[in-house]
C-alpha cells in the first residue's frame, strides 16, 4: 500500500514539476494531464472511486481540452522567447518562496503528533450515499454550484467571443 | 459477487457458468501467489482476442455490407493458400473472409512515415494511447450474467472519463503531425467530439435516473422480466427510453466519427484528416481505435436500452446471456453500417447546429420525462395508459414543435442541377 | 512514517510546485496551471483525511473534494476566456507585458 502511494506521488511530483518548467506550452499541458490523471489514481488508491473518476472526466476531459484550446487560440504553441535576466530574478525569488513554504508546511506536518496512526480499511462509500448526501444536507451547496456553473459558461462564452462576428450566412 | 457465487455453485445451466469455469479451471493449475494476476491477465486476453477478431470480421462486414448497398460485391477474392485445407483445388476464396489478415499483413508491411518536422514523442505517443483508451471502456460493459471484466459502484461515470481520455490522442496526433491542415482538422474533430459528448450523457442520464443505479450491472439486471410473457422490460420500450435511445443514436454516431457524421476524415472531400500524416501500422491502430470506440458504445447502448444480456423473449432463456449480448452487438453494428451506406454526409455548420439546438434541448426535455415517469411508478390500471399517454406527449410534442421551429425557413431544399 | 503524513507530504509538496510555478512563470495559461495544481493539492488532503480521519461514513471530505472539482472546472473556463480575450487586444499573455493600467 505504501510502496504503491510513494510511486504515485513520485509520478505526480514529477511529472508537475517538469510540465511546469518546460518551454513548449504543449508539452507542459500534455504533461499536467499526465499529473491530473496520477492524482485521480491516488484518489482511487485512497477508496474514493466516484472522485477519481469525476477527476478523470473533468480534468481529464475537459479542463485539458480548455487549456490546449486556449494554447493555441492565443498561437503559444512553439513560442519560445530568450529567456532575460528579469525571468531568472523572479524564478530564483520564487524557488526561495516556494522552498520557504514547503520548509514551513513539511515541519508541521512531520512535527504534528496525528491522531491516526493504524490505518483501518479502506472506508466503503456507495453512490448511493454521495447521492443522499448531496441531495440531503448538501443541496443547497449543489444548487450553488450549478448556478455557479452556469453563471461561469456564460461569462466564459461572452469574454471569449468576438465582438461583430459575422456568420457566413449573413453574407450571401 | 453473489452472481459468481451462484454460477459457481452450479444454480443456473452449464452454458451460462462455462466461461467461468474454464478460467478457473486454468487458474488452479498456477501456483497461488500468481493466482490473482493471472486472473485479470486471463479477463484482459479474453476481451483483447473476441474483440480483436470482431473489430477484424467487423472490417470485412462493413466492407461486404456497403458494396452490396453500392450494388457491386465487396472484397471476395482473398482466401487461404492451396495448402492449407484441401489440397486438389488450386485457391480457397473462402467468400473474401480472410481479408482483414491480409489487411493486416499489408499494414504491418508498409513504410512507417514520421514527418521530418514532427514532434516525434507525440507523434508515437498518439496511436498508441488511443488504442489503450479505447480499450479502457470494455472494461465495465456487462458482457453476460457474470461476465463483467470490472464491478464498480461507478461504472458509467468510469466509461464516460475512459471514452473523454480520447479526445487528447486526437489533438496530439495533429498537433504532433506539424501541418497546418492536420492540425485545422484535429480542432474541428474535437469540436464535433466535445459537442456530441454533453448530448450522449444527457441520453444516458434518464436511464440512471429510472434504474436508480450508475453500475452497469444493476441496470442491465433492472430490465430483466416480461409485460404479458411476450413484451420485455427493456428501456427502449418506454416513451422516454425510445426517445432516449435515439439521441443516443445519433450522438454515439457523431462521438465515433461515423458517417453521416464522418467529417474530420471525408475521404472524398479531406485527405484523412487528423490522420493525414500517418501511414502504415500506426494509421491501422487509429483505425482499430475507431471500431473499437464504435463497438464500446454499442455495447454502453445495449446494456441501458436493449437489455444487456437480457433473453428477447421467456423461452429463449436457455441461450447464455453472452450469445445474446453478443447478437444484439452485431445487430448494433450492422445498423451503423447500413447508415453508413444510406445517409449523406453532413455540413459543419450543420452538424453543431443540430447538437445544441435540437439533440441537447430534446435531451434535457427527455430527462423530465423520465423523471415523470419514475415519479408515477405506482400508477396502475387506467392511470398506467395515462402515465404512457403523458410520457409519450412530451417526447413528441417537443420534437414535432422543436423540429417545425428549426426548419423554417430551411427546408424543403431546392437542388439546381447544372443543364446541358 | 503513516501513510496519513505521506499524503499530506504529497499535497505540501504539490502545492509549493504550484506555487513556484504561479510565481515564477510569465506565461498567462502557466500560471493558471499553477493555481490549478494548487486547487489540487487541497483536494489530495481532503481525501488523505477523509480516508484518515476518525468519520469516514459521513463522507464530508468527498463531497468537498466534488464540489472543489467543479469550482476548479468554472475558474479554468472563466481564466482562459480571460487569457483569450486578453490576448485578442494585447497580442501578448506574458504578464510583465501586460501593464497598460500601470501609473
Amino acid at each position: 500500500m505504501t510502496l504503491a502511494l510513494i510511486l504515485l506521488s513520485v509520478l505526480i511530483l514529477g511529472s508537475a514539476i517538469v510540465a511546469l518548467s518546460l518551454r513548449n506550452l504543449i508539452h507542459s499541458a500534455l504533461l499536467l494531464v499526465a499529473c491530473w490523471a496520477g492524482i485521480a489514481a491516488f484518489y482511487l488508491w485512497a477508496g474514493a472511486e466516484f472522485v477519481a473518476f469525476a477527476q478523470g472526466l473533468v480534468y481529464v476531459g475537459a479542463i485539458s481540452m480548455v487549456v490546449l484550446f486556449a494554447v493555441l487560440l492565443t498561437r503559444q504553441g512553439t513560442a519560445s522567447e530568450p529567456l532575460g535576466f528579469a525571468s531568472w530574478q523572479r524564478f530564483i525569488l520564487a524557488l526561495v518562496a516556494g522552498g520557504g513554504v514547503a520548509g514551513i508546511l513539511v515541519g508541521a506536518v512531520l512535527g504534528t503528533p496525528l491522531t491516526v496512526t493504524t490505518p483501518g480499511p479502506v472506508p466503503v462509500l456507495t453512490v448511493k450515499q454521495i447521492g443522499a448526501q448531496l441531495m440531503g444536507p448538501h443541496v443547497v451547496a449543489l444548487l450553488v454550484v450549478g448556478i455557479l456553473l452556469t453563471v461561469s459558461l456564460l461569462g466564459a462564452v461572452v469574454l471569449a467571443a468576438e465582438e461583430n462576428v459575422k456568420s457566413p450566412e449573413d453574407e450571401v | 459477487m453473489s452472481a459468481y457465487a451462484m454460477a459457481v455453485a452450479g444454480s443456473e445451466p452449464f452454458l451460462e457458468r462455462a466461461p467461468l469455469l474454464l478460467r478457473d479451471a486454468f487458474v488452479q493449475l498456477l501456483p497461488a501467489p500468481t493466482q490473482w494476476l493471472v486472473h485479470h491477465l486471463i479477463t484482459i486476453v479474453a476481451i483483447l482476442a473476441v474483440f480483436g477478431l470482431f473489430f477484424a470480421f467487423t472490417t470485412i462486414a462493413e466492407r461486404k455490407l456497403l458494396g452490396r448497398l453500392q450494388n457491386r460485391r465487396g472484397p471476395n477474392r482473398t482466401g487461404v493458400p492451396q495448402f492449407s485445407i484441401l489440397p486438389w483445388r488450386f485457391k480457397h476464396t473462402l467468400f473474401g473472409l480472410s481479408q482483414p489478415f491480409a489487411d493486416a499483413v499489408k499494414a504491418l508491411t508498409k513504410e512507417d512515415i514520421v514527418p521530418a518536422a514532427a514532434d516525434k514523442l507525440l507523434h508515437f505517443l498518439a496511436p498508441v494511447l488511443v488504442v489503450a483508451f479505447s480499450l479502457l471502456t470494455f472494461a465495465v460493459l456487462p458482457f453476460g450474467r457474470n461476465l463483467i471484466p470490472v464491478e464498480l459502484d461507478s461504472a458509467l461515470l468510469y466509461f464516460f472519463a475512459a471514452g473523454s481520455a480520447t479526445e487528447l490522442t486526437i489533438f496530439m496526433a495533429g498537433w504532433a503531425s506539424r501541418n497546418k491542415y492536420s492540425l485545422l482538422a484535429a480542432m474541428r474533430a474535437l469540436a464535433q467530439v466535445i459537442s456530441y459528448e454533453l448530448p450522449l450523457m444527457l441520453s444516458v442520464v434518464p436511464v440512471v435516473l429510472v434504474a436508480g443505479s450508475l453500475s452497469t450491472r444493476e441496470i442491465a439486471l433492472a430490465q430483466g422480466g416480461w409485460t404479458f410473457g411476450i413484451i420485455p422490460h427493456w428501456n427502449v420500450f418506454t416513451p422516454w427510453g425510445f426517445a432516449g435511445f435515439l439521441l443516443f443514436l445519433v450522438a454515439a454516431l457523431a462521438e465515433s466519427n461515423r458517417s453521416p457524421f464522418d467529417l474530420p476524415e471525408a475521404e472524398s472531400e479531406l485527405v484523412a484528416g487528423h490522420l493525414t500524416e500517418y501511414s502504415g501500422f500506426k494509421y491501422a491502430l487509429f483505425f482499430m481505435a475507431e471500431y473499437f470506440g464504435l463497438t464500446a458504445l454499442s455495447g454502453l447502448g445495449i446494456t441501458i436500452f436493449l437489455g444487456g444480456w437480457q433473453a428477447p423473449v421467456p423461452f429463449l432463456g436457455f441461450v447464455p446471456s453472452y450469445a445474446w449480448f453478443m447478437l444484439k452487438l452485431v445487430g448494433m453494428i450492422g445498423f451503423f453500417i447500413w447508415v453508413r451506406g444510406t445517409l449523406l454526409r453532413l455540413r459543419i455548420d450543420q452538424l453543431t447546429r443540430l447538437a445544441w439546438q435540437f439533440i441537447v434541448p430534446l435531451a434535457l426535455i427527455n430527462l423530465l420525462n423520465a423523471a415523470f415517469w419514475s415519479l408515477t411508478r405506482d400508477w396502475t390500471g387506467a392511470l398506467q395508459l395515462v402515465r404512457w399517454v403523458i410520457s409519450a406527449a412530451i417526447v413528441v410534442g417537443p420534437f414535432v414543435l422543436l423540429g417545425r421551429k428549426l426548419n423554417a425557413g430551411r427546408a424543403p431544399r431546392t437542388y439546381r442541377y447544372a443543364t446541358s | 512514517m503513516s501513510p496519513l503524513q505521506l499524503c499530506l507530504l504529497l499535497s505540501s509538496l504539490l502545492f509549493c510546485v504550484g506555487l513556484v510555478a504561479a510565481m515564477a512563470r510569465s506565461n498567462a495559461i502557466l500560471v493558471l496551471l499553477g493555481v490549478e495544481l494548487m486547487l489540487n493539492a487541497a483536494n489530495i488532503n481532503f481525501i488523505a483525511f477523509w480516508r484518515y480521519g476518525p468519520n469516514p461514513e459521513a463522507g464530508t471530505g468527498v463531497l468537498f473534494v466534488l464540489f472543489s472539482i467543479a469550482v476548479a472546472a468554472a475558474e479554468a473556463a472563466v481564466g482562459l476566456a480571460l487569457v483569450i480575450a486578453v490576448y485578442r487586444h494585447q497580442k501578448t499573455i506574458r504578464l510583465a507585458s501586460i501593464n497598460r493600467l500601470k501609473g
